[in-house]
């Protein structure tokens, strides 16, 4: 029984070996496979794809969206946590409000959410044209085409994967734990940093992780709000791939990334614990 | 008082924050004018003109069919997954619920690149079906991943004492465990369905010449102006999932009274 049972994996396990497995497999092999004059690929072992990103061209690439992808992440840690907390802590019937309200904007096209920071950030768009009017400038400045506004649309897109996590551990924790701990002499700060930061850390690793990946090899916010000037790691890859032809260069920039991706994920396992499955 | 206040006050802003974009769209599918940044009063005809557009109506086709057929797929193997990972000894199936993990910890553009090359590589014609099948990968860890608590809810003896009471095996699965574990499999099939509506990124690297989804269509327009009408359909679907969830709301709590 058991065995006929477990025979029902048999397809999934095919599928994840055709469609998740095997394409990684192809994408490692072209990333060491050379390249003729006109972009075929030959299957001669070679690293100069590798040599290549180690350019100080493509290094500041990866540089940048490294420092985007970190910055953007803390930017969504420290608007995300009070926002969290406040939603834990307001009422059963506003806190399911408040939730719904964070998950909608989510099922509007994230293009076109995206697109639409353009208008708002343009020279004569919504925030150039507020700053004018309560004269606090008086000549519209450059938002749009800027690492800041690569940054508002990430922070934009990403805040609820930060915001959604440590929620769901806030909203579980024991107000017994706080209590005990006012009671015990802390005040409003200790408490804070030794007794409710603690406890909400899994929650704050999960929303790290949701929130720095997708960063990380981002290309359509960059694309979009950066304009040709931000180039990032994503951005790259499609280039690679869908302009230059060159697949050998573009497999071992994916390689990188999904070396990087490795990295983050057995260090975050690491702290993840129970948060992991707080999601779902 | 104050610090109830400032609470409030933030909550609010980071709400102005979420929607002002959404906002602006849409008011500007009532926009009379083709450009944006100028109001030129109101009207409805992006809505009438949106239904006549060919191009967008197709891809809002494509669209739709293709994440019914791959939530649908996703659900179907995802679930069959998860009762066959469950009955597997606890090393073997830890080991495939990581792997289940793996792709959904993965960058979307890796994923997308890769499988570009294994259709180029094995010869699939790039087009609709090549976007299903990349859409079934993505979508079917997460349907393992909301199935499977739910089989460890399930009480262990309840198939035994379907089949005591006389049901063959297959009844016993039809008639009591599924039942039992249809609440995860419908969180798998939404979800799925919801992430295969949004994506951008995998269709666009696993599509062929002439075939659009609602995504690759609004990103080719990204370039040149994105017309109002665009803005028309996204009110009609902001608007309607709206509705949907409010309705939803409204039961719930009809319920818990």
């Amino acid at each position: 029984m058991e065995k006929k049972k477990q025979g029902l994996a048999i397809p999934y396990i095919a599928w994840t070996v055709i469609f998740s497995i095997v394409p990684l497999i192809i994408i490692l092999v072209y990333s060491f496979c050379e390249r003729t004059p006109y972009g075929d690929i030959v299957f001669k072992f070679t690293t100069e794809n590798y040599v290549k990103f180690f350019q100080p061209i493509y290094l500041k690439v990866l540089w940048r969206s490294v420092v985007l992808a970190v910055s953007s992440t803390l930017a969504c840690l420290l608007i995300g946590y009070p926002m969290a907390w406040i939603i834990a802590r307001a009422g059963d019937r506003a806190r399911n409000f408040m939730v719904m309200l964070f998950v909608l904007p989510l099922w509007t096209n994230f293009l076109l959410r995206t697109y639409a920071w353009m208008g708002l950030l343009r020279e004569n768009g919504f925030f150039n044209q507020l700053l004018m009017a309560i004269g606090l400038i008086h000549q519209p400045l450059k938002m749009l085409y800027t690492d800041g506004a690569v940054m508002v649309g990430m922070v934009y897109n990403f805040l609820p994967f930060m915001v959604l996590p440590i929620y769901s551990v806030l909203v579980k924790m024991d107000q017994g734990h706080i209590d005990a701990a006012n009671d015990l002499g802390a005040d409003p700060k200790q408490t804070f940093l030794r007794v409710i930061l603690p406890l909400s850390f899994p929650g704050i690793v999960s929303g790290i992780i949701m929130v720095f990946m997708p960063a990380l090899s981002t290309f359509i916010i960059s694309d979009l709000l950066g304009g040709g000037q931000t180039m990032m790691l994503g951005n790259l890859i499609q280039n690679q791939f869908l302009s230059a032809r060159n697949w050998q260069f573009g497999s071992a920039i994916s390689s990188v990334m999904i070396v990087m991706v490795l990295i983050t994920t057995l260090i975050s396992g690491k702290y993840r614990g129970e948060g992991s499955e707080m999601l779902w | 008082m104050v610090k109830k206040f400032g609470k409030w006050f933030y909550a609010g802003l980071i709400y102005v924050f979420m929607y002002l974009p959404i906002v602006v769209l849409i008011i500007y599918s009532f926009n009379d004018s083709r450009y944006r940044g100028n109001w030129e009063g109101f009207t409805l005809r992006w809505y009438a003109e949106l239904i006549k557009d060919r191009s967008i109506m197709d891809a809002l086709k494509n669209t739709i069919l293709i994440a019914v057929i791959s939530s649908f797929g996703a659900t179907v193997l995802g679930t069959m997954a998860a009762i066959g990972i469950f009955a597997m000894k606890p090393k073997v199936r830890n080991f495939m619920v990581d792997l289940t993990y793996l792709p959904v910890t993965y960058p979307e553009i890796v994923i997308g690149v890769s499988l570009l090359a294994l259709y180029v590589g094995i010869g699939l014609p790039l087009g609709f079906w090549s976007i299903v099948l990349s859409h079934i990968t993505f979508c079917v860890p997460f349907v393992v991943i909301a199935v499977l608590p739910k089989l460890y809810q399930l009480n262990p003896n309840l198939e035994e004492a379907a089949m005591d009471l006389g049901a063959t095996p297959s009844q016993a699965f039809w008639k009591v465990i599924l039942p039992e574990i249809m609440p995860g499999v419908m969180t798998g099939m939404l979800l799925s369905f919801t992430l295969s509506l949004d994506d951008f990124l995998i269709s666009f690297f696993t599509t062929g010449s002439g075939v659009n989804t609602l995504a690759i269509k609004i990103y080719s327009m990204t370039k040149v102006g994105v017309t109002p009408k665009i803005n028309a359909l996204t009110t009609i679907i902001f608007v309607t999932i709206l509705t949907l969830l409010l309705v939803i709301q409204g039961r719930e709590k009809k319920v818990e009274k």
